[in-house]
């Protein structure tokens, strides 16, 4: 049973974080999924200092207004301040983190948090985290559940916004010139980032959810032409990797979240050397059979 | 030489837009008629496309206003289309032709509303009028420079507006695509659309426009092509750029003995 848990865990992690990464890719933005995955820390933190307690629903709140402001800063320091886009994305998430590591440290005693766990999770302890409710019956892991909520808030997010993110990702000043407001879809997509990578932080950590943002969405990018098959494959890949990264860790008896961000890599490389389409191996033929 | 128009579909009032506080655009004031093919015309820098832009209101502008059919922008959104650079957006992007050129009814269609039959006609037969039907399933990396601005033209046929905005639909197409353009925009301003062209090609320019607009930070002149495409007007908006002072030279000399027929 556990097992089960563990992977069904890395699958919604996998599901959300592919799905959102498909469009930071293609939005040359997969850095930003990396930087507001670090920067939501202090809101983590501030939301459990004021609550108490590690409720999902004030830390998601926190780790959502977090990252917005880390997009909203990323652009600030990028338009007005001048700086290249990849040092604004730099400054600002390290800076933030910093600042979520010092209140950590600060109130030590008070936070049951530490910066190993926002990095790397641990995912083996989730079947642990039950939660029972008040008659003493066992629902299954809490983290399944907010997970499983954040992936269909995600999943409805695509579907209703299917039309404005796919054409504010591929053109946004055509989108703007016909009064669809980019800046909006910019945000709502990055409040989705914030809310998919604090709901996953407890239990995969952020590297395996950076991770999941690039590594899949990358690998379909070279598997398919079609942007709704890229959103598919991208959550097979994701899936995939959970389950074969699990028996893998079990095999060597290794850290989970590695195993899982191992494979999701492996995925990368085949795509890359196998794809018929982008493949460094099979595409030659296509280019000779294209200029016949 | 800059003529106001009665009644304009365009009415650009004191519009100055600036990057980084330097003046792109100076005090821009310029009405355009309707039903013309109107040519924005000058040399590198003048700020041809951040004029276009800030029409569309994708650029802030430091000062002034736009209106267009008389109405603040907000209001006229679905009768207005663009044709962005080619160069501006990833042609590597997984997508096929045929979901470009729908993308041209995201803006009637509105929020949950997915596409309908109609949409894909508007689509299919915006296709047809470039001559890419037949390359609606395939994917956009594999087009040349001429297809690809054809299918950002059909993409803005499909809107099925009543004015056009265009940056620079000539620039690195072939000939055939070219003229192909052409015609299709004749046709639309015959159909009574109004039809705005960046183009930095002083030759063609007499032969393609009715309507003229000189830009060089301000505006030189607006009106007719005939009688703004003279050789003091264009002097005035190159000034200093003898290479393309020797480039107005052939051109007026070309006015003077068509070289070839005009379309």
């Amino acid at each position: 049973m556990n097992a089960f848990w563990i992977i069904l865990t890395g699958s919604l992690v996998a599901t959300c974080c592919s799905l959102l990464g498909c469009y930071l890719i293609l939005r040359r933005m997969a850095m930003v999924g990396d930087a507001i995955s670090h920067a939501v820390l202090p809101g983590i933190v501030i939301a459990f200092l004021l609550t108490g307690s590690r409720d999902s629903v004030p830390m998601l709140i926190g780790a959502g207004l977090l990252g917005v402001l880390t997009t909203f800063l990323i652009e600030f320091f990028h338009r007005y301040a001048r700086v290249q886009a990849d040092a604004a994305i730099g400054v600002t998430f390290t800076w933030l983190f910093a600042i979520g590591i010092i209140l950590i440290s600060v109130f030590a005693g008070q936070v049951d948090l530490d910066q190993e766990c926002v990095l790397y999770g641990e995912i083996a302890y989730v079947p642990l985290d039950l939660w029972i409710t008040s008659g003493g019956l066992s629902m299954g892991p809490r983290t399944v559940w907010t997970l499983s909520v954040v992936t269909l808030l995600i999943a409805f997010f695509i579907i209703i916004g299917y039309k404005e993110l796919f054409l504010t990702t591929f053109d946004p000043a055509f989108a703007a010139a016909i009064g669809i407001s980019t800046s909006l879809w910019y945000y709502l997509l990055m409040t989705a980032v914030s809310l998919t990578t604090v709901a996953s932080f407890e239990s995969v950590g952020a590297i395996l959810v950076v991770a999941f943002l690039v590594a899949p969405p990358a690998t379909a990018y070279l598997l398919t032409d079609n942007f709704k098959a890229m959103l598919v494959i991208s959550v097979i890949v994701g899936i995939l990797s959970s389950i074969v990264g699990y028996y893998l860790a079990v095999w060597m008896d290794g850290s989970i979240a590695g195993a899982i961000a191992t494979v999701t890599g492996i995925a990368f490389t085949l795509a890359f050397l196998f794809s018929p389409t982008r493949g460094i191996l099979l595409r030659q033929k296509r280019v000779q059979g294209v200029s016949h | 030489m800059i003529l106001q128009v009665e009644n304009p579909v365009v009415e650009v009032h004191d519009l100055t837009v600036s990057y980084d506080r330097k003046p792109v655009l100076w005090g821009i004031d310029l009405t355009l008629p309707a039903g013309a093919l109107v040519g924005v015309i000058g040399p590198n820098g003048a700020g041809k496309s951040t004029l276009i832009k800030a029409m569309m209101d994708l650029l802030a502008s430091s000062s002034g206003y736009v209106r267009i059919f008389d109405q603040p922008l907000k209001q006229v959104y679905n009768r207005i289309s663009y044709v962005p650079q080619r160069e501006s957006v990833d042609w590597d992007f997984p997508a096929s032709v045929f979901d470009v050129v729908l993308m041209g009814r995201y803006g009637k269609l509105g929020l949950f509303k997915r596409p309908r039959k109609a949409d894909k006609d508007a689509a299919m037969e915006a296709l047809e009028k470039v001559g890419m039907q037949s390359y609606a399933d395939r994917q956009i990396s594999q087009l040349s420079g001429g297809q690809q601005q054809r299918v950002f033209l059909a993409r803005a046929l499909a809107q099925n507006a009543d004015i056009y905005f265009m940056d620079e639909p000539f620039a690195g197409v072939d000939i055939a695509t070219e003229t192909a353009i052409i015609q299709l925009l004749r046709q639309m301003r015959d159909e009574g659309k109004t039809v705005i062209v960046v183009h930095h090609d002083l030759q063609s320019a007499s032969e393609y426009f009715d309507w003229v607009v000189l830009l060089n930070m301000r505006l030189v002149a607006s009106g007719p092509t005939e009688k703004v495409l003279t050789q003091e007007l264009l002097e005035q908006t190159y000034g200093g750029k003898l290479t393309l002072l020797s480039n107005v030279g052939d051109l007026l000399r070309k006015q003077e003995f068509p070289a070839r027929e005009k379309l």
